[in-house]
């Protein structure tokens, strides 16, 4: 983004020009990263569960299957735009982009190097927490608008279980705030410089479980999907969208399990630093730009390993379980995660002061 | 404290929807999210299977049996080719009858694995579905080599069965019936322990005896409220009395015990497989498969009632002939058709996701219900 000002204030426009022109380049790049990201994405999740359940998968289009997710997109893009007669007009069309655009500020808050400075805020990552409950109300919105009874009882799922689901997760981020005694994660990341054991995940495991619990809830992913459980709502609060509407919340969905996943590696996994201490980049020592482009591509790079490891494991749960009873899973985020998480951040209170005396 | 007023929402399961498995509507009156009325609509799949046997000779209504229940067709293709030789007094031979208890203890093993995978996917979990559908897809390949078709066998005919089971079928029998106690135990070890299906599971849906007994529940929805009745050994037909097997029981009455039946019965069956090839193996130059009846002038008198213990329940099929070409009136007593009346009795007071495992745990297939 700076690098794009940079380049327009060379021909001198004005300031308010240059700052909008910068978000929207910004937001456009994003969208198509974000696109991209989700095609790989659902191909991926597609041969994976294929691999678990002793299938081929996807194999028609393209080079085994690679094209599969373009061509339905495709489909989606053509797909007659199906509206029910006695839906809330304006709330149905709107609440796709509710869903939508929170996401993708979200991914401007995200570090994914060290020199991408998105969008430099000295508590991102509780903005991040601010940012991701938004979506929340575009389903809610989506599912009563509606006037599908499916919809609604998914809709109200989804809004029960994201408030149970966000006060563990607020909870462990205190903790790892207070560990690493920073709000930005640019900082929090910097903190765990060095090789892997410098992670918080190590002095903060119980932490991590806790978060990736909620992560699932938070993603709407098995075993927690009550808002779309297929069996029982049919679709849930995307029962009565179609075409490109549709298309914006699957999107939205993937994009957002993403974009939580590396949220998680950034507060637990380092981030975007390399798990053996040093990046080829210094070892070469060329001080020239193709040295800070390589590290950029490094950093890149991990970031993106840690995080397709995390939705490895995300899709893994996916297909091996089955799905939590609703109201088994506000006992567990009540009765369980929050007095562990609690605990967690009483222990990592107690961690802190041991480093400080030692 | 003065009690919340709340709407009741009245929701409509079905016709078309992901778990009733074919066209069943319930209509659900749900408080919030728990379940206070269930009123099933069944017929969407009526087919007028009864009233087409008054219009069409014997042999010519033997091809559509299969098509009552889908699933398990040699069980109702038994029901009525017994149903005749009853009529005919027709002695079948050693070998048929052990072709036929093969056959149809390989199509409950079909039909339960299917169901698992279907419950399964009813309480969230694809995986097991698409394991269960390998075995099964392996039992299908047998039946196509054997009976020429995968699904609407129309096998068995007056006196016998059509074809005779050669060397290659039985080793193909013997090699799926080894490896399934493997691929069981694979499927046992990722459902029977986990926490989520367990908390999904049990103490829900619980069926009292009492209420089997008066809805006439039967098979292993039955067997599951701690009632030990199974056709197989209380009035063993067939060649059921010569072989050894366990009808297990269940003290749970909840969904997990009928899961965990239906587990064992596929181990039981897989017993009787493996027992019937040993037979088959030994008397593989015996080639009398068939009593000559001349099927198409069969002119039976009477009536007869045929049963036989489906993997779904007790299937009745009652012929009255009048001694002409086609049957006076044949009547089927289906198990499905009584398994899904207590759904109302055993789902009040749970949720909506309960709802949904109790129908599943109950094999209900609708083209039975309807017929």
């Amino acid at each position: 983004m700076y690098l794009f000002q940079e380049i327009l204030l060379k021909y001198n426009f004005s300031d308010w020009f240059i700052f909008i022109a910068g978000l929207v380049f910004y937001f456009i790049l994003i969208t198509i990263f974000i696109i991209i990201t989700v095609l790989i994405l659902v191909l991926f999740e597609r041969k994976y569960l294929a691999m678990f359940t002793r299938r081929i998968g996807p194999n028609r289009t393209g080079i085994r299957g690679c094209l599969q997710t373009i061509a339905d997109s495709f489909k989606l893009l053509f797909k007659e735009n199906i509206k029910p007669a006695n839906a809330e007009q304006f709330l149905y069309f709107i609440s796709p982009l509710i869903v939508f655009i929170p996401v993708i500020l979200l991914w401007l808050i995200i570090p994914f190097t060290s020199e991408s400075a998105n969008y430099q805020s000295q508590i991102s990552s509780f903005l991040f927490l601010a940012v991701l409950s938004i979506p929340v109300f575009g389903v809610l919105t989506a599912g009563c608008s509606s006037m599908s009874k499916y919809s609604i009882l998914g809709g109200i799922r989804s809004c029960i279980q994201i408030i149970s689901s966000e006060i563990p997760v607020s909870l462990v981020l205190v903790s790892v705030v207070i560990f690493t005694g920073t709000l930005d994660l640019n900082n929090i990341i910097n903190f765990q410089s060095g090789i892997f054991l410098n992670w918080n995940i190590f002095p903060n495991i119980l932490g991590f479980v806790i978060f990736f619990i909620c992560s699932l809830i938070m993603m709407n992913r098995t075993p927690f999907d009550f808002p779309e459980s297929e069996s029982e709502l049919v679709a849930g609060y995307h029962c009565e969208y179609s075409g490109m509407k549709f298309a914006m919340l699957f999107l939205a969905e993937y994009a957002l399990t993403f974009v939580i996943c590396t949220y998680m590696t950034a507060l637990f996994m380092g981030g975007y630093n390399s798990p053996v201490g040093f990046y080829l980049a210094d070892l070469f020592n060329l001080n020239n730009g193709f040295d800070y482009i390589l590290k950029n591509i490094e950093q890149l790079f991990w970031i993106s390993i840690k995080t397709f490891l995390l939705i490895m494991l995300i899709m893994w749960i996916r297909a091996s379980y089955p799905r939590f009873r609703f109201d088994k899973t506000l006992e567990l985020c009540w009765y369980i995660l929050i007095p562990l998480a609690v605990f967690n951040l009483c222990v990592e209170i107690f961690i802190k002061y041991l480093r400080g005396i030692l | 404290m003065e009690k919340i007023l709340t709407d009741r929402m009245r929701i409509n399961i079905g016709p078309q929807h992901p778990s009733t498995h074919g066209v069943m509507r319930m209509i659900v009156d749900l408080d919030g999210e728990t379940v206070e009325n269930v009123e099933t609509v069944i017929g969407y799949l009526h087919r007028g299977m009864e009233k087409m046997a008054e219009t069409s000779t014997y042999i010519q209504y033997l091809p559509i049996v299969d098509r009552i229940d889908y699933l398990s067709g040699f069980f109702c293709s038994y029901a009525y080719v017994n149903g005749i030789e009853l009529l005919m007094d027709i002695e079948i031979s050693e070998k048929s009858k052990y072709i036929r208890t093969i056959t149809m203890e390989l199509n409950r093993m079909a039909s339960h694995l299917l169901w698992l995978g279907c419950f399964m996917m009813d309480l969230g979990a694809s995986s097991p579905f698409f394991y269960t559908f390998i075995e099964r897809e392996k039992i299908l390949d047998i039946f196509e080599n054997l009976t020429g078709n995968r699904m609407m066998y129309n096998y068995y005919t007056f006196g016998g069965v059509k074809r005779d089971i050669d060397k290659e079928n039985l080793y193909a029998i013997k090699k799926f019936s080894d490896e399934f106690v493997f691929a069981l135990k694979d499927l046992e070890e990722l459902i029977n322990y986990n926490p989520i299906f367990i908390s999904r599971t049990k103490n829900l849906g619980i069926l009292e005896k009492e209420c089997a007994y008066a809805y006439s529940i039967t098979g292993v929805n039955l067997r599951a409220s701690g009632i030990k009745k199974d056709l197989r050994k209380d009035k063993p037909y067939l060649i059921y009395e010569n072989i050894e097997f366990n009808v297990p029981i269940s003290e749970n009455k909840d969904v997990q015990a009928r899961y965990i039946l239906r587990i064992k019965e596929l181990k039981e069956s897989n017993k009787i497989v493996q027992q019937c090839i040993d037979w088959l193996l030994t008397n593989l130059n015996n080639k009398n498969i068939i009593t000559d009846v001349k099927p198409l002038t069969l002119k039976p008198e009477g009536i007869a009632i045929s049963e036989v213990e489906s993997s779904r329940g007790l299937m009745q099929c009652i012929i009255y002939a009048d001694g002409t070409l086609n049957p006076y009136r044949i009547k089927w007593r289906t198990p499905s058709f009584y398994n899904v009346q207590i759904i109302n009795e055993i789902s009040k007071g749970y949720l909506l996701s309960d709802l949904i495992a109790i129908f599943g745990s109950l094999d209900i297939i609708m083209p039975e219900v309807d017929r």
